[in-house]
């Protein structure tokens, strides 16, 4: 299993381990999250232990996801830079989504498309790591004036919204592009879904093999 | 904390109708402010009936004991030393406390189903076992009433005494205030007290006197005359025009449910593409070029 020659490593152990961290931790905090945003939810709180330990354990988990995720972004923000390739990515998304992608620009390791979530994801993670603070009432909300703690929470419900939509998106393109979980899963890819969907990033693996 | 049950109102975090069918008038307590002499006899009632005593405080220089309202201190008397015309010294003692709004911003922004009910007679109570100690009610609150405790994280405050208003009686403050300054009774009646009282006060020569009810969240059902009502905020900054606000209005109103939605939405979508589109897979051709690339070995 370890060195399988037909398969390139995508993502080593660490990095899975602390991916997966940070996926438990938004699903814990997506579900406490939506406990306080509408009565639809509030049912949810059942799930924690009911409506206080909502109150008191959600900060919590969302300081664990904070260094989770934090870990992630200094592992992949080189890696996310925008390339003129990725804008013309990009600008072949259309096309992408209906299912042809035998004209997109070249894919390094991650194509335009998943470079533009991680800066969404980055930006709302960091209205939501701000936020949260300011309405955290149990350490931090009497540092802060009123009209500052009703923006912060408004922020931090909009922010919410986005976040959780773009990780539905995120969960849904995995399932999509079949073979990816396994990336994230045993960490290893098949040379051909390699060549397939991140060409760029193929050619750099497999350089000087041969 | 109350016990009626028929004639709720308003529930915090409930989408279908509370129990409602019994209407009670809707009653009020008015504050006439001119008349208050600072006694503090309205926050001894206060701390006597709802039997609640608060730790020994600190002076600060002032009048004002506790400092602030507290979860054991539902009401406090704030003390403002003004002076509008040189030389005259004005003592502006104003009993602050939950103004049970027509328009709750706390019971608003409240996200637990019955933590905050509204009764039809306007008085607007915390029920503290289904309180889950978020605090949303003081982010909501426009005129920064609710405190929550220390001791166990729920919200308190003024309960406009609903335990004795239930059964006929007035609140505990009213009942007890030496100077008649606190009367309590229906809506009506209290407005149309306070008019004799604005009147009697600009015959005095208090030409601003007039009847604080902000209409701005419905009107209260406590209320004030103020000698000075055009400058509310003389009284130890009492606002002048509250509301709500359009955070609160923002994030407790129909964009919620919208948001929902958008979310449902973007799952269903997701779903519906690879429905109609299928799965994202490895072509036909660079699997063939792999198996073609492994055959010869």
């Amino acid at each position: 299993m370890k060195n399988d020659p037909d398969k390139i490593v995508r993502y080593t152990p660490y990095e899975r381990a602390n991916h997966w961290l940070s996926a438990l931790t938004f699903i814990l905090l997506a579900l406490s999250g939506l406990v306080f945003f509408h009565p639809a939810f509030y049912p949810l709180n059942q799930l924690f232990g009911g409506g206080v330990w909502v109150r008191i354990l959600h900060p919590f988990i969302g300081v664990l996801m904070t260094l989770s995720f934090g870990i992630m972004f200094l592992n992949y923000r080189k890696l996310n830079l925008m390339t003129p390739t990725d804008w013309q990515w990009l600008g072949h998304v259309k096309e992408m989504v209906e299912g042809d992608d035998r004209n997109m620009p070249e894919a390094g390791k991650f194509n335009g498309g998943q470079k533009v979530l991680f800066w969404m994801l980055v930006g709302s993670m960091l209205l939501l790591v701000l936020s949260g603070v300011v309405i955290w009432r149990a350490y931090f909300s009497f540092l802060f004036p009123a009209v500052v703690i009703r923006l912060a929470a408004v922020i931090h419900a909009i922010a919410a919204t986005i976040i959780i939509a773009l990780i539905i998106f995120h969960c849904y393109v995995a399932l999509w592009t079949k073979e990816s979980i396994n990336a994230m899963v045993s960490g290893q890819v098949r040379r051909a879904w390699a060549k397939q969907h991140h060409p760029g990033w193929y050619r750099q693996m497999t350089r000087g093999e041969k | 904390m109350a016990l009626q049950s028929l004639d709720i109102r308003r529930r915090s975090a409930t989408t279908t109708p509370p129990p409602g069918v019994r209407q009670t008038t809707e009653v009020a307590k008015l504050i006439d402010v001119s008349k208050c002499i600072g006694c503090k006899a309205c926050q001894a009632a206060c701390m006597e009936w709802n039997d609640l005593r608060d730790d020994i405080g600190v002076t600060a220089g002032s009048y004002d004991n506790p400092r602030d309202l507290n979860e054991n201190a539902w009401t406090v008397m704030r003390f403002a030393e003004v002076e509008l015309e040189r030389g005259k010294l004005e003592w502006l003692i104003r009993k602050d406390g939950c103004m049970h709004c027509t328009d709750p911003g706390c019971l608003k922004a409240c996200p637990a189903p019955g933590a905050i009910i509204q009764y039809s007679n306007g008085i607007v109570d915390i029920h503290e076992e289904s309180c889950i100690g978020c605090g949303y009610c003081v982010t909501g609150c426009p005129f920064n009433i609710p405190r929550l405790s220390r001791k166990d994280g729920k919200a308190y405050k003024c309960t406009l005494c609903s335990d004795r208003v239930l059964v006929g009686l007035e609140p505990a403050c009213a009942k007890t205030c030496p100077t008649g300054a606190i009367v309590f009774g229906t809506k009506e009646d209290m407005i149309h007290h306070a008019g004799g009282r604005v009147a009697d006060l600009k015959r005095r020569g208090f030409a601003k006197a007039g009847i604080y009810d902000p209409q701005g969240v419905g009107g209260t059902h406590v209320i004030y005359v103020l000698q000075h009502a055009d400058q509310p905020g003389l009284y130890s900054g009492l606002p002048a025009d509250p509301s709500i606000g359009p955070a609160v209005t923002l994030w407790k109103g129909a964009a919620k449910p919208f948001a929902s939605f958008a979310l449902a939405m973007v799952a269903l979508g997701a779903f519906f593409h690879y429905v109609v589109k299928g799965p994202n897979e490895v072509s036909q051709e660079t699997e063939k070029e792999f198996e073609d690339e492994k055959r010869p070995r």
